[in-house]
């Protein structure tokens, strides 16, 4: 009823190829982004910004990247943690020779050493798919994680092998390091991950995103075309990696604060892999879904005993926790194997029609 | 125009101990449609293989207007203007309708990467240049109704319609065709032959396609192409071809059924670009 198109009429190819073309979608997706930068800064505590607005920024920024490699380009990866790492020793590393260097342009730089790294990770793409692509990627998250553990340099030889954010401010507002109010740490997460998004976005509907998804859907039909594999799937990988590393940079820099190599371990890699899985391959929004599904969920959990005033041992309560979130994913993956963002897609049409469904 | 579009000439194919070809030689004149035809096994989807570059040959050559391109990879053979289909529809099937044809636009599109990732100026503006030219080759092929459709969830005979879509966004000089009525009703048969005889006389595209269906191939073809084990046994009009005793011996068999009786009726609005080439067996 109040979802509906009826009306408003296409008179241009322009209009037909926006991104939202429906005139709701446009008002929603615009409140709801002013929204994201003014009401959780007035009205967030510091708990809701650290704990849960910032991490979620964070992996949905490395779900994006994730997203981009495996559910556009179909190129399997389990290396996502170690991109990450690399982003974030990157960052490290160039917010500590150069001082001055604008804590944005670190970031950025380091996305980009990360894309490198991931090209160069990417290479096997072009003989291997599906699991052998995933276990190769594996060599990555594995070398990777040991070089940073191994060298020095990396950690410019701390003895306690930690990676620290450095205090830097972006016009005039500290954003990094321990003095940074989590408000400006959010606002800086959310301005990152709003503009990766929109050229995300616009990569996938456009030239790149068809290269890749043809490569993805049937890769002998796309080289008749045109598609020359090796390009296409070493630019996804390139794309994918670097916003990989930003979001690693930035769960260091804006989240963490300090970190060892720990933070990165595989788990980080299956974990934004299931926020890609659950949310939704190949859709920028299953990103988001997914990433606020692994983050929230838990939390929903760990707090849902107490206000019911069940008091249980909070060993007992993990484990419930564990066992309750596994068979979440398990249930959303036969309800729906599209994920989220499909769920959210079939909601759509059906609103279109209600409450008048025929 | 007295240089073909493309020459196969003596072009052999293993697969290990197997050959699938044998000193295949094939001409194509611009603006002609060639069927290639040849029971199961006898090596024609190899042949469009071997041209559009998936596979090398073993030995001999191959020419497109004139130059030697034998050992291409397929993107490159696309460069060169050859677009195909395939037997069993190779769409891509998670994209809608028009993705799928956008994409064979590929090779037209040209631009910087921060252009595409902004959405901003001449990104945007060859984009909405594309859409126009996809959307008259959507009109042309008549599925309007199903632009915005996943492709995979369509009818197969759409499909199939959709796939000769994709190839024709690429504004090909030869397009090449996998039997693009196999499993096709009457109708259905009907509408894409009279698209592939539109696309023929109005683009003047250049097709080569393999078929099973003899009254079709006997019907659009100006010159036919008989492969057997891997060697051509014959090659002529229609009329010829269907006369000729290898060909009824091998593929139509020794009782001469003549699948179409009647001579073509739709006869070709261009007519080849030069006579038929007689050519005994190979």
């Amino acid at each position: 009823m109040i979802y509906r198109e009826a009306g408003q009429f296409k008179t241009t190819y322009a209009a037909d190829q926006a991104i939202f073309p429906i005139l709701q979608d446009r008002i929603f997706v615009a409140l709801a982004v002013v929204g994201a930068f003014v009401i959780p800064v007035r009205f967030a505590n510091e708990y809701w910004l650290q704990a849960v607005l910032i991490p979620f920024l964070i992996y949905a920024l490395a779900a994006l990247g994730l997203n981009l490699l495996t559910g556009y380009a179909g190129q399997l990866s389990l290396g996502t943690g170690g991109f990450m790492a690399v982003g974030a020793y990157s960052a490290f590393k160039l917010a500590s020779a150069f001082p001055a260097l604008n804590i944005v342009l670190v970031f950025l730089l380091s996305g980009l050493v990360a894309a490198l790294v991931g090209v160069v990770f990417g290479i096997p793409s072009l003989r291997i798919k599906g699991f052998y692509l995933a276990v190769a990627t594996l060599a990555a998250q594995f070398f990777l994680i040991w070089l940073f553990n191994k060298v020095g340099w990396f950690v410019n030889y701390a003895p306690s092998g930690t990676i620290t954010a450095p205090p830097r401010t972006v016009f005039g507002v500290m954003v990094t390091g321990p003095d940074a109010a989590a408000g400006a740490r959010y606002v800086a997460a959310l301005a990152f991950v709003a503009v990766f998004a929109l050229i995300a976005k616009n990569l996938v509907r456009g030239r790149v995103g068809r290269s890749w998804m043809a490569i993805r859907d049937r890769d002998i039909a796309a080289e008749i075309i045109g598609v020359r594999p090796l390009r296409t799937k070493l630019l996804a990988f390139a794309i994918s990696s670097f916003y990989c590393g930003i979001a690693g940079a930035e769960l260091v820099f804006l989240y963490l604060g300090s970190a060892e190599t720990l933070a990165f371990d595989i788990n980080l890699s299956f974990l934004v892999l299931f926020m890609v899985i659950i949310g939704g391959l190949g859709s920028v929004l299953g990103s988001f879904l997914g990433a606020a599904f692994i983050v929230l969920v838990p939390i929903f959990l760990t707090n849902v005993p107490h206000t019911v005033g069940l008091n249980l041992p909070v060993a007992l309560a993990k484990q419930i926790e564990l066992m309750i979130f596994g068979g979440l994913i398990l249930f959303f993956l036969i309800v729906e194997p599209h994920g989220l963002a499909r769920l959210w897609q079939i909601t759509k049409e059906k609103l279109r029609l209600w409450p008048f469904p025929h | 125009m007295t240089l073909p579009l493309l020459e196969v000439e003596g072009v052999s194919v293993r697969f290990g101990a197997l050959t699938a070809l044998t000193h295949v030689s094939l001409e194509i004149a611009r603006g002609e449609i060639v069927a290639i035809i040849g029971p199961n096994g006898a090596g024609k989807t190899t042949l469009l293989n071997v041209i559009s570059g998936f596979y090398h040959p073993y030995e001999g050559r191959i020419l497109f207007d004139g130059r030697d391109r034998t050992n291409l990879r397929p993107p490159d053979v696309a460069e060169l203007g050859v677009a195909r289909t395939f037997q069993n529809v190779a769409l891509f099937k998670g994209m809608s309708v028009l993705d799928n044809i956008m994409t064979g636009r590929l090779l037209k599109m040209r631009g910087s990467f921060l252009l595409d990732a902004l959405w901003w100026g001449p990104a945007q503006r060859q984009e909405l240049a594309h859409r126009e030219a996809v959307e008259r080759i959507i009109d042309f092929l008549e599925i309007q109704a199903i632009r915005k459709t996943r492709a995979g969830t369509l009818p197969y005979g759409l499909q199939k319609r959709v796939e000769l879509a994709r190839a024709l966004a690429a504004e090909p000089q030869l397009l090449l065709l996998d039997e693009p009525m196999a499993g096709m009703n009457v109708e259905e048969k009907e509408d894409m032959c009279r698209f592939i005889l539109d696309v023929n006389s109005e683009f003047g595209t250049t097709i080569a396609l393999i078929e099973h269906d003899m009254g079709v191939v006997m019907d659009i073809s100006h010159r036919v192409a008989v492969l057997d084990y891997g060697r051509k046994i014959a090659d002529g009009t229609p009329d010829e071809v269907r006369k000729n005793q290898a060909v009824l011996d091998a593929y139509l068999g020794v009782s001469s059924e003549g699948a179409s009786a009647a001579p073509s009726e739709t006869s070709p609005r261009i007519a080849p670009a030069k006579p038929a080439l007689e050519r005994p067996g190979a």
